[in-house]
């Protein structure tokens, strides 16, 4: 199978509200810093673009339509769009390496949730006859998963706070990052219960922005120049969508997605895991079988900012950065959609 | 360098305006158990499922893959949702395609699927957006205008669309899939039927379906069923943006590089000759003989030529028949109408397409489009693995 690698990567900061900008302006710094740390000019000059991003963001079909017009598309381009987190774009664009139709690619993710009122917005991606109609939004999801990790002894509301306390401690050096400082754990577990057991710094904050990322063969990465980052296995799988019929103080899927990408095969300095609220940061380190030894979510994590259908691909990008920067040798990154963590995505990444 | 990859189940829904007698779930699973039992597989046989859908607004469910996992089988898969506006189905056939051309599974499920009567396209299509001009014009309005300057390039009469229009009606009369059942239709009915957006009258235009539309694909090694495999003998996708000054809107490029993509893969230098057949995505009549000529069947400026003479027609014994099916004229659940497209194609070389199968097909090709004819995804699928 054809090595494939990260050569470039770009996130917008995490803002809570980008004003007028529109979606295709959000995309486009980010689409010139990744062609400008590879010299190219346009997506002109990658084999294949692929993006992720959701119509109910922006309210309207077809949302990736006006991104294409961030493309430069003329002369037409090979081009496919997934309706899910753009990590899953990624995952799309690493098969059509694999099949010789492509050597590189370029990927995006935006989302401009400000709008709108983002957990709401998505109580409408549950089943349509049983839990839709419920309107339950996707803190109060994660809150009733919550009290499950607590009731069960398996997480205390003071291991939560220390997610947030270090999330946003590590944010500080991050400057993309949307919430960062200095607080204590009983400084966090002093604020009032926003949906029990869940505090506001225990969800991820809003926000809008976008990010870019171009892979290619290790081949073409040579050519280019440009440091990278070899992707040596990627694995994504999904469970059942009903909370009620699967195990929440759990992740089937990240474990089996990480048996997968080969997670066990090496040491794992750092890894980016895409934890929207903190007691799901606990249960996707176990899912993944880290220890101490691993870094995780050097930059803050999606808890001092989160961009929707962009972070997990960001996830991955944060692994290749630090690999580059000679931080880490071996690194995860983890992307998650649905409900309670229900579909799950990890990569494992390694140096050149 | 892509590994061999075929077609080896096929399953779709009956077309209708209204399909109140299932849920989202029961609709796609219909489909797809029938291409698992076409296949001869069972979930416990599937490595991975790749579904796609147009826009969510159209049934006002966000990402409707979510709550679709087990009645998919998906549980514990791999799953990918594709969205490519009105190629989608196309497109979702050829990523589906690519878990197995790289090599990475062996058998795969792809569904695609609208059900329409859940909302209203017209409706979803028209949310007024911040700093652009709203039009409430849904897609005959915006194609119609270009439809005109393709008449009056080309300079030909105005019967063409009602011939299209009646040739794919009595095409679908031959599929008892097909949504309308309309065995009878004459040219007179057609022209008397209400005049929708110039030139375009309400039988010239698509119906609105509820259905779903499946397919296994299967590696070369993994090869299942009693029919015989739809090799995938070239895959191609192209996408330009919606608006550009100069813009080619009535022979788009990306669909004249896209054809010229997947003729090359599959060796093909002639589509009219070397094909047997093609399932093209016609949405309204004009776009025959527009597409013609977008994809080398004819030269520009021809391509109306074909469809008066019946070279498209099974019931004229034409030398090329176009959407034996009934295209998407008949039947249009606008998610699953590419892959329709792409799964038809595929009955066609494997001998299985009843009453509307072209006689002795070998190669064939499937033809999705969508946005403002911006996105193009096709293939050709062969009797012979090539």
């Amino acid at each position: 199978m054809r090595e494939i690698a990260v050569v470039a990567y770009s996130q917008s900061p995490c803002v809570a509200d980008a004003g007028a900008t529109n979606e295709v302006e959000l995309i486009m710094p980010q689409l010139q810093a990744v062609y400008s740390q590879l010299g190219l000019a346009s997506a002109q000059d990658v084999d294949f673009v692929c993006s992720g991003s959701c119509d109910y963001l922006q309210g309207a079909a077809f949302a990736f339509v006006a991104g294409v017009d961030a493309l430069g598309a003329v002369p037409p381009i090979k081009e496919s769009h997934v309706e899910m987190d753009a990590a899953w774009a990624l995952y799309e664009a690493i098969l059509k390496i694999r099949m010789g139709h492509a050597d590189s690619a370029l990927i995006y993710g935006f989302g401009k949730s400000s709008p709108g009122e983002l957990p709401i917005v998505l109580s409408q991606r549950l089943d349509p006859y049983y839990l839709a109609p419920l309107w339950l939004d996707t803190v109060s999801l994660a809150a009733l998963q919550a009290r499950l990790l607590l009731d069960q002894g398996l997480v205390s509301e003071s291991d939560m706070a220390a997610v947030v306390a270090r999330s946003r401690r590590n944010a500080m050096g991050n400057p993309l990052a949307q919430l960062a400082g200095e607080f204590s754990i009983e400084d966090l577990l002093a604020e009032e219960h926003f949906v029990a057991p869940l505090r506001r710094a225990d969800c991820c904050p809003v926000s809008d922005g976008a990010a870019a990322m171009v892979i290619a063969t290790v081949e073409q990465a040579r050519a280019w120049g440009a440091p990278y980052a070899r992707i040596t296995g990627i694995d994504q799988r999904i469970e059942n969508h009903n909370p009620c019929l699967r195990d929440l103080t759990d992740s089937v899927s990240t474990r089996q997605a990480a048996a997968a990408a080969g997670v066990h095969r090496g040491p794992v300095d750092v890894a980016e895991i895409y934890a929207p609220f903190s007691h799901q940061e606990i249960l996707l380190t176990r899912a993944l079988g880290l220890d101490d030894s691993t870094l995780v979510n050097p930059g803050g994590g999606v808890l001092a900012g989160n961009l929707m259908m962009a972070s997990g691909l960001s996830r991955v990008g944060e692994v290749f950065r630090r690999i580059v920067d000679g931080k880490a040798g071996r690194g995860v990154a983890h992307a998650t959609s649905g409900p309670c963590l229900q579909h799950n995505l990890v990569a494992v990444l390694e140096g050149a | 360098m892509a590994e061999r990859a075929a077609v080896v189940g096929i399953g779709q829904t009956r077309y209708k305006t209204r399909r109140n007698d299932v849920s989202i779930a029961g609709l796609l699973r219909e489909a797809v158990d029938r291409a698992l039992e076409d296949a001869d597989v069972s979930f416990a046989d599937i490595d991975a499922v790749i579904i796609g859908k147009a826009p969510d607004m159209f049934e006002g469910v966000i990402m409707p893959e979510s709550y679709l996992v087990d009645a998919l089988g998906a549980m514990g898969k791999p799953m990918l949702r594709v969205h490519t506006a009105g190629s989608v189905g196309g497109s979702t056939a050829i990523v589906a395609a690519s878990h197995v051309q790289s090599g990475t599974f062996k058998r795969v499920l792809t569904v695609t699927f609208e059900k329409q009567s859940e909302s209203n396209a017209m409706w979803a299509l028209s949310t007024p957006q911040p700093f652009s001009v709203h039009l409430n014009a849904g897609a005959g309005g915006y194609f119609a205008p270009i439809i005109r300057e393709y008449i009056r390039r080309s300079g030909a009469p105005d019967d063409v669309g009602i011939k299209v229009a009646v040739k794919d009606r009595r095409h679908g009369a031959r599929n008892p899939l097909a949504h309308l059942q309309l065995p009878d239709i004459t040219e007179q009915e057609v022209r008397d039927s209400m005049m929708l957006w110039d030139p375009l009258r309400f039988l010239e235009a698509c119906p609105s379906s509820d259905g779903a539309c499946a397919m296994v694909i299967a590696a070369e090694d993994s090869i299942t069923g009693s029919k015989p495999p739809a090799w995938i003998r070239g895959v191609a996708m192209r996408s330009e943006p919606t608006m550009y000054a100069g813009r080619e809107e009535v022979n788009p490029q990306a669909g004249r590089d896209c054809a010229a993509d997947v003729y090359a893969q599959a060796g093909i230098t002639n589509p009219r000759k070397d094909l047997d057949c093609a399932e093209i995505y016609v949405p309204f009549s004009w776009y025959e003989p527009m597409w013609l000529e977008n994809l080398g069947f004819a030269a520009e400026g021809e391509g109306w030529k074909l469809t008066v003479e019946g070279a498209t027609s099974l019931d004229a014994g034409g030398d090329i028949p176009w959407n034996c099916s009934g295209g998407v004229l008949s039947s249009n659940p606008i998610g699953a109408s590419g892959m329709i497209r792409f799964a038809e194609a595929a009955r066609q070389v494997r001998g299985d397409a009843g009453a509307h199968q072209v006689e002795g097909a070998r190669l064939a090709m499937g033809h999705a489009y969508g946005g403002g004819a911006q996105f193009f995804a096709m293939w050709i699928v062969g009797a012979d693995k090539g």
